[in-house]
């Protein structure tokens, strides 16, 4: 019941990260604690089905990705590397790239967290 | 003293007594609660000296993500720590003769967040006066971390990438169990078990039931979840 409160909490972190306090590290990890709190409750294999560990390997490297790419896209439309006066008119491009590299900053934290809970969760345990 | 002050040390006693109970509890599963308490309250701490986006990460990661890991740690390794063979007197001298050298040589410090300090003189000043100016933005530390520092936190993304990628390759076991859908119902199927090798199951489960067809129904349904179970033992005994 939880779970789609807890993500559009961590959305709301992540785009108002220019006005209150959050950001990318914050709304990775709350994202990644609702996608937890639904392996807790519908079980493992559930959670696999929904979200498989490959998927959060991409994504932790995608986010890097992402964030170069918002630096190249400074590049591309003529600026510098990673300038975010030239993504748009006026302030707005400080926004556009702000929310860009948090983006990034969200999806690599995602898949970390999640990749670490895979880690963790789908072991059987030694017995000593 | 003032109520900011005594917050302050409210908060730092809270921290130390927590710090000596997650050392000197033996029972590891209340370690880990110890330590998720001890985050939420450095959390507090950080709340007290208004560093809000601190607080958060600090709240978010270590009491929440941090305390999940642990317990799925010690869901692995079992909670009962074991008695510690030697006493620990030489560290523990040596932790206070460090910890008395570094009271007295922050005794001469200025207080904490003062106008005059040289810290706050050269760069602070700069980002809190231009910061909105130059780009419109009204959170000066997300200004600063993702604008003005925003290599910074470039590579801050690629250490955290990094390090998963090294936690993996040490931790990661292969493919985790599959859940396939078969006659209407869901079973669990241990890891590599490859399709062909399923499929030859089913076939020789159909074959054994068509006989017995008159309680086919039921009976091919429970034989389903008992393949399953065969297969959870399998895994278990590989």
């Amino acid at each position: 019941m939880l779970i789609p409160f807890i993500m559009i909490f961590g959305l709301y972190v992540h785009f108002h990260g220019d006005y209150g306090p959050g950001g990318g590290f914050q709304a990775g990890v709350i994202f990644a604690s609702a996608f937890v709190l639904y392996s807790l409750v519908f079980g493992l294999g559930n959670a696999i089905r929904v979200l498989p560990p490959k998927v959060a390997y991409i994504c932790s490297a995608l986010g890097v990705a992402i964030y170069l790419g918002v630096g190249f896209l400074g590049i591309i439309l003529g600026g510098e590397f990673m300038d975010y006066n030239v993504l748009a008119y006026s302030y707005t491009g400080q926004h556009y790239g702000i929310i860009g590299v948090e983006l990034g900053v969200v999806t690599t934290v995602f898949g970390v967290m999640v990749a670490l809970f895979y880690a963790f969760a789908g072991r059987r345990r030694v017995d000593s | 003293m003032t109520s900011v002050e005594f917050v302050d040390v409210v908060l730092l006693v809270l921290l130390a007594v927590t710090g000596i109970a997650v050392i000197r509890m033996r029972n590891l599963f209340a370690a880990v609660m110890l330590a998720g308490i001890y985050s939420l309250v450095s959390a507090g701490l950080f709340v007290v000296m208004d560093a809000v986006d601190v607080a958060f990460t600090e709240a978010a990661v270590g009491a929440g993500i941090s305390t999940v890991l642990l317990l799925g740690t010690l869901a692995l390794v079992g909670d009962k720590e074991h008695k510690p063979q030697h006493t620990a007197v030489l560290p523990l001298i040596v932790v206070f003769i460090t910890g008395g050298v570094l009271v007295y040589g922050t005794s001469q410090m200025p207080p904490f967040g003062g106008v005059d300090n040289p810290a706050n003189q050269h760069v602070a000043p700069y980002y809190l006066e231009e910061s909105y100016d130059a780009t419109h933005v009204p959170n000066i530390v997300t200004s600063v971390l993702a604008s003005y520092r925003s290599y910074d936190t470039m590579g801050e993304t690629a250490v955290v990438f990094t390090a998963v990628v090294g936690v993996l390759l040490l931790l990661a076991r292969g493919p985790l169990p599959r859940r396939i859908h078969h006659d209407g119902e869901w079973m669990t199927v241990p890891p590599g078990t490859t399709r062909e090798a399923l499929l030859e199951k089913f076939k020789a489960e159909a074959e054994e039931n068509a006989p017995s067809d008159d309680g086919g129904g039921g009976g091919g349904g429970m034989d389903g979840g008992g393949g399953g179970l065969d297969g959870g033992s399998e895994g278990g005994s590989r």
